[in-house]
C-alpha cells in the first residue's frame, strides 16, 4: 500500500490552527525587532525626533492606506469563494496583489530618495551624525525592509493561490488554503499598521 | 506477521522513500541518525579540547584554533543535537503514537523540517573550510568580537537560522498534532507525560525560536551593511545583543530538558510497576518551566553591565524556575517509593539522570545569587553545571529514552548487561571530566582559555582521563544498540507491559501506526 | 473533504467595509494625534490606535471573532510573551 495513501486526511481547523501558530513566529520575529526599536529609542529620544523629520509621512500614509484596503481586498475574496463565486473571488485576489505591488514600488521610491540623499546603512553622511540617528535609519532600513520582504512573499503566495483558484483546487467547498494566505497577508498590514507610526509619526 | 513502516512500499524507491518520506516514524529515525552523528562530531571536538588542556603549558593546538573548537562543540552540541535531539527522533516517532495518530498534523512539513535542519548543518559545517575559517566567537556570539572577527560567521550563524526555522516549524507540527489529532477517549489527562513535555517544549519551541532567529539575522546584516544596530561605534548596545540571544537561549534549554523529563517519567511508572504520583503537578510543572524560563534569561549576563535592579529581579525570578524542577524530582521519587523496582537499563540511565540533573540544578542555584556568580561567572564552574544539566540530565534522559523505547522502533532488545557496563563506564566518566570542573571552576580557571596555570593541573588530568572512560562508555553503549539491531532477540509489541498506547501496536509498527485507532478508557500508566 | 457546516460564518460585506472606513478614520486620527505634538506622549497615543486597529483586523479580516475559543485564547500567548520581553529588558535600560 502506498505510505501516504491512508494518512491523508483533511482537517479545516488544523489547518488553521497550523497557520495560526505560524503567524506566532512572526509576531515574535518582529516582537523582537520592536524590542530593539523601543531600547533604542528610549535611550536616544531625541535623535530619534529629528531623524523622523527626514520620513516621509504622506508615502508613509499613502502605503498604510494601500496596505489596509488589501486587507479588505483579502477579505472579500474569502467572502466570494465561500458563496462559490469563483471570478469575483480571483478578482479580489488580483488587486490584492496589485496593491501589494503598488506598496512596494512606492518603497523603491522612497528607498532611493533616502540613498540619494545620502541616508543609507554606513554611509559617510550617516556615520557623521548622531549614534541615535545612526540607529534610526539601521532600524528603519531592516525593520520596513524585512516587512517588504513579508510583503514579497505575500504576494508570491496569493498569486500561487490565484493560479489553483483558477484551477479549482481551491473552491467554494475547499478553500483553507486561500483562507491561510489572508491570514498572512492581514498579519503583515498589523505588522505595517505598528511600522507606520514608529517610522513616520515622530514629529 | 504484520507488515511494518520499515517494509512500506513508499513513493520512491530505496534510500529516497527515506529522504522523501512524510512517515513521522522514518523522519524520527533520519533525525536520530543525523543528531546522534552531530553528537560524535561534538564528543570529538570534546575529546580533543580535553587532550589540550591536558596539562599546563603542553600544546598540541594553536589558540586561534582553540578558540575554533570550543565555538565549534558549542554550535554543534547545541544547535545540531542537543536541542532537536529528544524531540526531533523520540518525540517524532513516539508521540503521534502515544495520542494514538496515524501521523502528525503536516507530515510534508515535517520532512521539511528535517531538511532545514541538514541544509543548515551542512552550511555550519561548511564554515569550517571556507571563508575566513572557523567561528572563534564562541557559540554565543557576542557583539562586537562577532561583527569584528574575519572568521566565517555569517556561513554559520545562517546555518544557525536554518536550523531554528526547522525547529519552529516542528514545534508548529507538534502542537497542531496534538490539539487536533487526539485518539477518540483521550482527554488532556490521558496523555502519557511524555507527550505532555512534548506540547510545553513545542510552545518553548514556537515562541522563543524566533528571536534567534532575528538576532542571527541582524548579526549578518551587521557584518554585510553596518547598519549600526549592535555596534557600540555606531550607538548599538553589545548588551542588548546579550539579551536578544539570551531570550531564547535560555528557553532553548527546557527545550533541551523538558522532553528527557517527559522520557523519564514515562520510564519510571513501568519500571516501578506504580502509577505516577501526582500525574497533574508534573504536567503542570512543565507547562510552568516552560513559561518561567522565559523570565529568567538575565542569569546569564549578571556581570555584563546592565542594571542592578533588573539584575535583583532576574535572580529572584531564576530562584523560582527551580521550584517546578523540583515538583517533578520529588513526584519522581515519590513514584518510586514501594514500587515493585526492576532495575532494567532504562530505569538505570532514568536514576543517573535524577542524580546527575539535581546536582546540576543545585548548583544553577549556586549561580543564580548575584553574589557568588560573581565568583563563578566566565569560570569552569559554569563549564560543569551546564553540562551536569545537559549532559548528565538532558542526554542521559535521551539514553534512557533510547533503550526504553528501542525495542519499539527496532522491534529487537538490545543486551542488557552491555547497556548496564556502558552505565557505569559513562558515570564514572562523567563525573570525573565535570566534578573536576567544579573544583577547578571555584578555585579561579577560567573558561574558553587554551592554557591555565600549573596549579590547575591536578583536577585538569582527571578531568581528561575521565573523558577517556566517558568515550569509552559511549563507545560500548552505541556498540550495543547498534550490533543489537543485527543480532538482537526479537522484542515484542509490549517487552516492558506498559500501559501507553504506543506499546498496543506491534514492534514496530505498521506506517499507519494501528490497524483501528483505538478508543482510550484508561490513563498511560493504569497497568490494571 | 466538506468544511464543517460550523465554518461557514458568512460575513456580509458591510461589515468589512465599515471595519475598512474604521481603520481609515483610526488612521487619520493617529496622524493627527502626531501632529499635536505632545512629545513622547504622541508616541502612547499612536501606539494605543495601531493596537485598536490591529484588533479590528484580527478580529473581523482575520476572522477571530468567528474562530472556535481556542482560537481567542491563544492569540494572547504571542502578545504576553512580547510584553513580557520587552518589560523585563526595561527593568535593564531605564535603571542603567
Amino acid at each position: 500500500m502506498n505510505e501516504t495513501a491512508h494518512i491523508e486526511h483533511r482537517d479545516y481547523v488544523g489547518a488553521k490552527l497550523g497557520m495560526w501558530l505560524f503567524l506566532f513566529t512572526e509576531i515574535l520575529l518582529f516582537g523582537g525587532m520592536f524590542l530593539v526599536y523601543s531600547v533604542y529609542r528610549e535611550v536616544n529620544t531625541a535623535d530619534f525626533h529629528e531623524a523622523g523629520m527626514e520620513m516621509n509621512m504622506t508615502i508613509g500614509a499613502i502605503n498604510t492606506l494601500i496596505l489596509l484596503t488589501s486587507s479588505l481586498t483579502m477579505a472579500l475574496s474569502i467572502a466570494a469563494i465561500k458563496r462559490a463565486a469563483k471570478m469575483r473571488s480571483i478578482l479580489f485576489q488580483a488587486v490584492t496583489i496589485i496593491l501589494g505591488i503598488a506598496f512596494l514600488v512606492n518603497k523603491y521610491f522612497e528607498w532611493s530618495d533616502h540613498i540619494r540623499h545620502g541616508f543609507y546603512p554606513d554611509s559617510p553622511k550617516l556615520l557623521a551624525m548622531s549614534h541615535g540617528k545612526i540607529l534610526f535609519f539601521g532600524l528603519y532600513y531592516v525593520m520596513t525592509g524585512i516587512h517588504a520582504l513579508h510583503v514579497v512573499i505575500g504576494i508570491s503566495i496569493i498569486g500561487f493561490i490565484l493560479i489553483l483558484t483558477l484551477r479549482d483546487s481551491v473552491s467554494g467547498t475547499d478553500y483553507v488554503k486561500l483562507e491561510n494566505a489572508g491570514l498572512f497577508w492581514h498579519l503583515v498590514d498589523v505588522i505595517w499598521i505598528y511600522l507606520f507610526p514608529l517610522f513616520y509619526l515622530i514629529l | 506477521m504484520e507488515a511494518s513502516f520499515y517494509h512500506a512500499k513508499t513513493r520512491y524507491p530505496g534510500i529516497f522513500g527515506w529522504l522523501f518520506t512524510t512517515d513521522h516514524k522514518r523522519i524520527g529515525l533520519l533525525y536520530l541518525i543525523s543528531t546522534l552523528s552531530f553528537f560524535a562530531v561534538g564528543v570529538s571536538l570534546g575529546l580533543t579540547m580535553r587532550l589540550e588542556l591536558i596539562r599546563s603549558g603542553m600544546h598540541i593546538i594553536s589558540a586561534q584554533t582553540y578558540n575554533s573548537l570550543f565555538t565549534l562543540h558549542g554550535v554543534v552540541m547545541i544547535f545540531l543535537f542537543i536541542i532537536p535531539g529528544i524531540p526531533a527522533s523520540l518525540g517524532n516517532f513516539i508521540m503521534p503514537l502515544q495520542i494514538g495518530a496515524r501521523d502528525v498534523a503536516f507530515p510534508k512539513i515535517n520532512i521539511l523540517s528535517w531538511w532545514l535542519f541538514i541544509t543548515g548543518g551542512a552550511l555550519a559545517v561548511t564554515s569550517l573550510f571556507t571563508g575566513g575559517g572557523p567561528p572563534d566567537t564562541g557559540w554565543t556570539f557576542y557583539i562586537p568580537y562577532s561583527i569584528r572577527t574575519g572568521t566565517n560567521v555569517s556561513l554559520a550563524v545562517f546555518g544557525v537560522f536554518l536550523i531554528g526555522l526547522s525547529s519552529t516549524l516542528t514545534g508548529m507540527n507538534f502542537l497542531t498534532t496534538i490539539y487536533r489529532l487526539r485518539a477518540p477517549g483521550m482527554t488532556w489527562k490521558r496523555m502519557t507525560l511524555f507527550t505532555w513535555a512534548i506540547y510545553a517544549t513545542s510552545w518553548i519551541q514556537l515562541l522563543a525560536t524566533p528571536v534567534l532567529a532575528i538576532t542571527l539575522l541582524l548579526i549578518i546584516i551587521e557584518r554585510f551593511f553596518g547598519v549600526g544596530i549592535f555596534d557600540p561605534a555606531k550607538g548599538g548596545d553589545p548588551i542588548l545583543f546579550e539579551h536578544m540571544f539570551w531570550i531564547y537561549s535560555h528557553p532553548a534549554v527546557y527545550i533541551m530538558i523538558v522532553p528527557a523529563m517527559g522520557a523519564v517519567t514515562d520510564i519510571i511508572p513501568v519500571f516501578s510497576r506504580k502509577n505516577i504520583f501526582g500525574y497533574t503537578a508534573i504536567a503542570a510543572s512543565s507547562l510552568a518551566i516552560a513559561f518561567v524560563g522565559y523570565l529568567v534569561w538575565g542569569h546569564h549576563m549578571f556581570t555584563s553591565g546592565m542594571s542592578d535592579t533588573s539584575r535583583i529581579i532576574f535572580s529572584f525570578l531564576t530562584f523560582l524556575v527551580a521550584v517546578p524542577s523540583g515538583v517533578k524530582v520529588y513526584s519522581w521519587i515519590a513514584s518510586l517509593y514501594k514500587g515493585s523496582i526492576t532495575l532494567g537499563a532504562p530505569l538505570l540511565y532514568t536514576l543517573g539522570f535524577i542524580f546527575l540533573f539535581s546536582i546540576g540544578g543545585l548548583t544553577g542555584l549556586v549561580q543564580g545569587a548575584l553574589d557568588t556568580n560573581l565568583h563563578v561567572h566566565g569560570t569552569y564552574f559554569i563549564v560543569a553545571h551546564f553540562h551536569y544539566v545537559i549532559f548528565g540530565g538532558a542526554v542521559m534522559g535521551f539514553f534512557a529514552g533510547l533503550h526504553y523505547w528501542y525495542p519499539k522502533m527496532f522491534g529487537k532488545m538490545y543486551e542488557e548487561h552491555l547497556a548496564k557496563l556502558a552505565w557505569v563506564f559513562l558515570f564514572i566518566g562523567f563525573n570525573m571530566l565535570y566534578f573536576s570542573m567544579f573544583v577547578l571552576g571555584w578555585e579561579g580557571m577560567p573558561r574558553r582559555y587554551y592554557d591555565y596555570l600549573p596549579r590547575f593541573n591536578g583536577p585538569n588530568l582527571v578531568s581528561t582521563i575521565g573523558s577517556w572512560v566517558l568515550a569509552m562508555g559511549l563507545i560500548i553503549m552505541f556498540y550495543n544498540l547498534i550490533h543489537s539491531l543485527f543480532s538482537g532477540a526479537n522484542a515484542g509489541d509490549n517487552p516492558w507491559g506498559a500501559a501507553s498506547l504506543e506499546w498496543q501496536t506491534s514492534s514496530p509498527p505498521p506506517t499507519e501506526n494501528f490497524k483501528d485507532i483505538p478508543v482510550v478508557t484508561k490513563g498511560p500508566y493504569d497497568f490494571k | 473533504m466538506e468544511q464543517k457546516q460550523e465554518e461557514r460564518a458568512h460575513v456580509p460585506t458591510q461589515v468589512f467595509v465599515i471595519v475598512w472606513i474604521a481603520l481609515l478614520c483610526l488612521t487619520g486620527l493617529t496622524i493627527k494625534a502626531a501632529q499635536m505634538k505632545m512629545g513622547e506622549w504622541s508616541m502612547v497615543a499612536n501606539i494605543a490606535i495601531a493596537s485598536a486597529k490591529a484588533s479590528l483586523v484580527l478580529w473581523f479580516f482575520m476572522h477571530l471573532k468567528y474562530e472556535k475559543r481556542l482560537f481567542k485564547l491563544l492569540i494572547f500567548v504571542p502578545i504576553i510573551t512580547v510584553s513580557i520581553i520587552i518589560v523585563l529588558t526595561f527593568f535593564d535600560i531605564w535603571y542603567r
